[in-house]
């Protein structure tokens, strides 16, 4: 299958091993990844604080990026940058875009994924030939949740990795307080979101704690980092890149 | 009419406006939750019986032959020597309590009703999946105060009259009666919501099934 | 008529400086002080917790839950598209069993109703069921300044009322409360309370018997609102657990009931989908211990003089919004705060309004406006929220809570005129709609990392992020972005590579196992 990959903006710039695991996994899985280089971002940012016409040209270049035909499903390592290619691009070109727009969005959507999804209900795999001997916890994040509603096909990957020691995050569908823009404008409520999380990941005694957004995984990991927790945060397209013959090294930093 | 009318017109209009400037679809509502259910009558019986021990409310099963005594009994162990029941009470009920019986009339003041040990009453329709007896104020059910204000409420129930779920009881009320819905005992979850039985409604709810009723 | 020739004008919101729709201070600031309260915090996590589990029970064991939703959902919306129609029917069929309707243009005017409504009875004080409308209009405060007493029942505001302490929860108002503080204010407040009351809640309930038993005997006037107003038939229903509510529903010679306009039905059958969703979702039980219909007048039962306040206030301003409507389908169950992160954390306090939670931040905006002075409290209500979606799941008719969120930020920054934050927004759409200007820009984003630490990560931002920063390290940018490594020589290799690999598998694994 061919395979649209977009980065997200977050990735791109700050979490490149993020999109190389998952280049890399689905390379290794037999499909053909390509990269439209002049992919940026999806807009979420813009339109979860307010704003939806500033957005308008990320949303185009999302349509353009990704539209072509020959590329049979996109997929990103981020439940909330599908969330908003799912539902909030529909909105911004509905209210400030045009017919072109529209019909664009409409295409790109329809064929967009979230990681997990894409390798369980697409591909059809949850074995993908990982090894990865640690003690994980899955945060399955607010977006994948609740707005893509991928279920527990994060842990069907998991639990299909060799040798992981998987364990269950107590109070796991609570949200771990980041929401973009929230975790600055209302940072002390964000803070104790963000402190009841680590407690609950802490109590689990993992060496890592996983998620498929690195968006939350960079405040779970921030935190965490602030308080010198044992548990590192890595992205779930991490865990299912790590192979016997390439496998994660635990020790060097977690991102 | 003592109110201006224009804050009529004007609220109306205001309606109006409003659903102009933002008109949405007409809906259809989808009713395919579960209605005109039937149970057969062990299954409503132990329905019933379970959801008001839930609510902590004490429940005697009789057969119609036995109802004046299971009543009597009840009176008896709770010390209740001085009764109220609606006008239209079943004489029959009580003829093995001993005590005092006063018969309820709309000029008897309600405050008054705060010096009677208890009352028995009967009910219209019950709810056996929650746990819910319905009154409608007929004779034998009486005006709403009488079974609100004395703290023990003895509340005899047919079960022929107990259906399953909540549209089955509804379908069966008479809109224009005064209604009152009552699953146990009055409670309140307030204080840190935990569930405490008894507060201002009768702290006592004793419902006398009558199975082959 | 305020319409005329076709052209609708935008209704007003609840007018500013009334009612109780609007705090004094934004949500970070309310919250702040919340957020030091420990036993603030312990209390409500305590309690939402409890409840969270209770709910869930009991609506998973309906196997029609889902489907109640749709129809319960269906039957608001089709409410609010037949307003008119339904409130002129409950009108005719209320008026025909002998009540009287009034209708009040907004929280003053309903105030003024019912303070002229109980001096025409000569009584100098009225009994209350607990009801947000009166909550929202500050009916309380306005009958004092009258001279008239308003005495609460429902333990809960009884509490609130004795404190003088404000409401924090839809359904139990007094959650930010514990056992010890309750004993303190009964101790400090009720009149030949036992000195030796202790902290058992049955004990402290018992305590609130005694002293509103005479109350509700003496009383001549109760004030109530109302869950539900079945148009078809002119019954109103108010559901509730003390018996406080039928105290004052039967009691009392004259009844006031105060409804918004948007809790109509249209059919008594009707009742057979709320009166499922609301208790299951409002206390986790499978029915709520007492509910009260009636309708009018009933002669020789309850109240023979019965008055029926329809409340706008702000609600057709809301209608007129065609996403934000929705939040009028509200049956103020509280199951979104009770599964809140953000109202688990700051209370409802901190939301400065009746209406506090998910649903508080996109009603009482709606009600009350976002934009009535500076830096209007209000509008940091849209804000409150990590859109996590948690209110959308819980809510028994289904109000998109977040999405609602999305909108009115965007209506706020649309009405915000030129800011900091928008310019910066346009600045950063700006660069990212330009695959160029966004290469070069994570080119000098990698240079932050001269700002990293010895260990790589930045532990101190500067505002507006310093509240990010506080707890929080943020890792300083890697190297080289994705795009830059998939151009490499390197990451041409890994690829290959990987590909390679993936044919060498594919060869020897013909099919997948699930």
């Amino acid at each position: 299958m061919r395979i649209g990959l977009f980065a997200t903006c977050l990735g791109d710039t700050l979490f490149p091993e993020v999109v190389k695991s998952t280049a890399v996994l689905l390379a290794r899985l037999g499909h053909d990844v390509v990269f439209p280089p002049d992919q940026t971002c999806c807009g979420q940012m813009h339109v979860n604080t307010g704003y939806q016409r500033e957005p308008v040209p990320l949303v185009r270049n999302f349509a353009e990026q990704f539209g072509d035909s020959s590329i049979d499903a996109v997929v990103m390592p981020s439940g909330s940058c599908v969330g908003s290619v799912r539902h909030q691009h529909e909105i911004v070109a509905e209210r400030y875009g045009d017919a072109a727009l529209r019909a664009g969005v409409a295409t790109v959507k329809a064929k967009t994924y979230e990681l997990s999804e894409l390798l369980v209900d697409v591909l059809g795999v949850t074995r993908v030939g990982a090894y990865f001997p640690h003690r994980v916890t899955y945060h399955p994040t607010c977006h994948s949740l609740r707005m893509l509603r991928v279920g527990d096909k994060p842990l069907k990957l998991l639990r299909a990795v060799e040798d992981i020691d998987l364990v269950e995050l107590p109070e796991a569908d609570s949200c771990c307080g980041f929401g973009g823009t929230f975790a600055v404008k209302n940072a002390e409520t964000s803070t104790a979101m963000l402190q009841d999380k680590m407690r609950n990941i802490s109590g689990t005694k993992a060496d890592v704690c996983s998620a498929g957004d690195s968006s939350c995984l960079m405040h779970i990991g921030g935190g965490l980092s602030r308080i010198r927790s044992g548990t590192r945060t890595l992205h779930l397209a991490q865990i299912l890149g790590s192979t016997r013959t390439a496998p994660y090294a635990l020790m060097e930093a977690a991102r | 009419m003592t109110t201006s009318p224009t804050a009529r017109d004007t609220v109306l209009g205001r309606i109006r406006d409003a659903l102009a400037l933002a008109p949405t679809p007409e809906v259809t509502v989808p009713r395919a939750y579960r209605t005109g259910r039937t149970l057969p009558d062990g299954e409503r019986l132990a329905l019933l019986t379970d959801r008001l021990v839930d609510y902590k409310a004490q429940v005697h099963p009789c057969t119609g032959d036995d109802t004046a005594e299971v009543i009597a009994e009840v009176l008896r162990e709770r010390g209740a020597r001085r009764i109220g029941v609606p006008d239209g009470l079943d004489e029959q009920w009580l003829t093995a309590y001993d005590g005092e019986v006063q018969r309820d009339s709309a000029d008897i003041p309600a405050p008054s009703l705060d010096a009677l040990d208890g009352v028995v009453t009967a009910s219209a329709v019950s709810c056996a999946e929650t746990g819910t007896i319905f009154l409608d104020g007929s004779p034998d059910q009486g005006r709403r105060a009488l079974s609100l204000v004395p703290d023990l409420h003895v509340c005899v129930v047919d079960l022929s009259s107990v259906v399953a779920g909540v549209p089955e009881a509804v379908a069966r009320l008479v809109p224009e009666r005064p209604t009152t819905l009552i699953s146990g005992p009055s409670a309140t979850s307030d204080i840190e919501l935990e569930r405490v039985e008894g507060v201002h409604g009768p702290r006592d709810l004793v419902v006398v099934i009558r199975t082959d009723a | 008529m305020s319409t005329f020739l076709g052209m609708p004008a935008a209704p007003p919101r609840s007018p500013f400086g009334t009612g109780n729709l609007r705090g004094d201070r934004t949500f970070p600031e309310a919250a702040h002080g919340e957020l030091r309260n420990d036993q603030l915090r312990h209390n409500l996590g305590r309690a939402t917790r409890t409840i969270r589990t209770k709910r869930l029970n009991v609506t998973g064991e309906l196997p029609d839950w889902e489907r109640l939703r749709d129809a319960g959902s269906a039957v608001k919306t089709d409410t609010m598209n037949r307003l008119p129609e339904l409130l002129e029917q409950l009108e005719q069929k209320v008026t025909e069993r002998g009540g009287t309707v009034h209708w009040a243009r907004d929280g003053v005017e309903a105030n003024e109703i019912v303070t002229r409504l109980i001096r025409a009875t000569g009584s100098s004080d009225v009994i209350k069921v607990k009801s947000m409308a009166t909550q929202e209009i500050g009916l309380n405060e306005h009958l004092e300044a009258a001279g008239i007493t308003p005495y609460e029942t429902d333990l809960a505001e009884l509490i609130v009322q004795l404190a003088d302490d404000k409401p924090s929860h839809i359904l139990v108002p007094a959650i930010h409360r514990n056992r010890d503080e309750i004993r303190q204010i009964f101790l400090d407040e009720i009149p030949g309370v036992d000195p030796d009351l202790d902290n058992v809640p049955a004990h402290l309930a018992a305590a609130a018997r005694a002293y509103l038993r005479e109350k509700f005997m003496t009383a001549r006037v109760a004030v109530s609102g109302a869950n539900f107003g079945i148009a078809e038939t002119g019954t109103l229903a108010v559901v509730e657990s003390e018996g406080n509510g039928r105290m004052c529903l039967t009691l009392p010679d004259t009844l006031i009931t105060v409804m918004g306009i948007e809790k109509v039905l249209p059919r008594y059958q009707d009742l057979e989908v709320f009166l499922q969703l609301l208790p299951r979702s409002s206390t986790g039980e499978r029915m709520n211990p007492y509910t009260s219909m009636w309708t009018g007048v009933t002669p020789g039962d309850g109240p023979q003089d019965f008055h029926l306040i329809l409340l706008d206030n702000g609600r057709t301003a809301a209608l007129a919004d065609t996403i934000g409507r929705e939040a009028l389908n509200c049956i103020r169950c509280s199951a979104c705060l009770n599964v809140c992160p953000v109202y688990e954390r700051a209370g409802g306090h901190a939301y400065g309004s009746t209406y506090p939670g998910p649903i508080g931040a996109v009603l009482t905006p709606q009600l009350a406006g976002m934009h009535a002075a500076k830096n209007d409290p209000n509008s940091s209500l849209p804000y409150a929220s990590s859109l996590c979606g948690a209110c959308f799941d819980a809510c028994p008719v289904k109000i998109d809570i977040p999405s609602m969120l999305v909108e009115l930020r965007h209506q706020h920054t649309e009405q915000s005129g030129t800011t900091v934050e928008k310019l910066a927004m346009k600045a950063a759409a700006g660069v990212m709609g330009k695959p160029k200007l966004f290469t070069a820009a994570q080119k000098a984003a990698s240079l932050g990392r001269v700002v990293g630490g010895r260990d790589g990560t930045i532990s101190r931002l500067p505002a507006p992020l310093s509240g990010w920063s506080d707890s929080r390290d943020t890792a300083a940018p890697p190297k080289q972005s994705f795009r830059s490594w998939l151009a490499s020589a390197e990451g041409a290799e890994t690829m290959r590579a990987a590909a390679d690999e993936g044919a060498r598998l594919t060869a020897e694994t013909p099919e997948e196992d699930q």
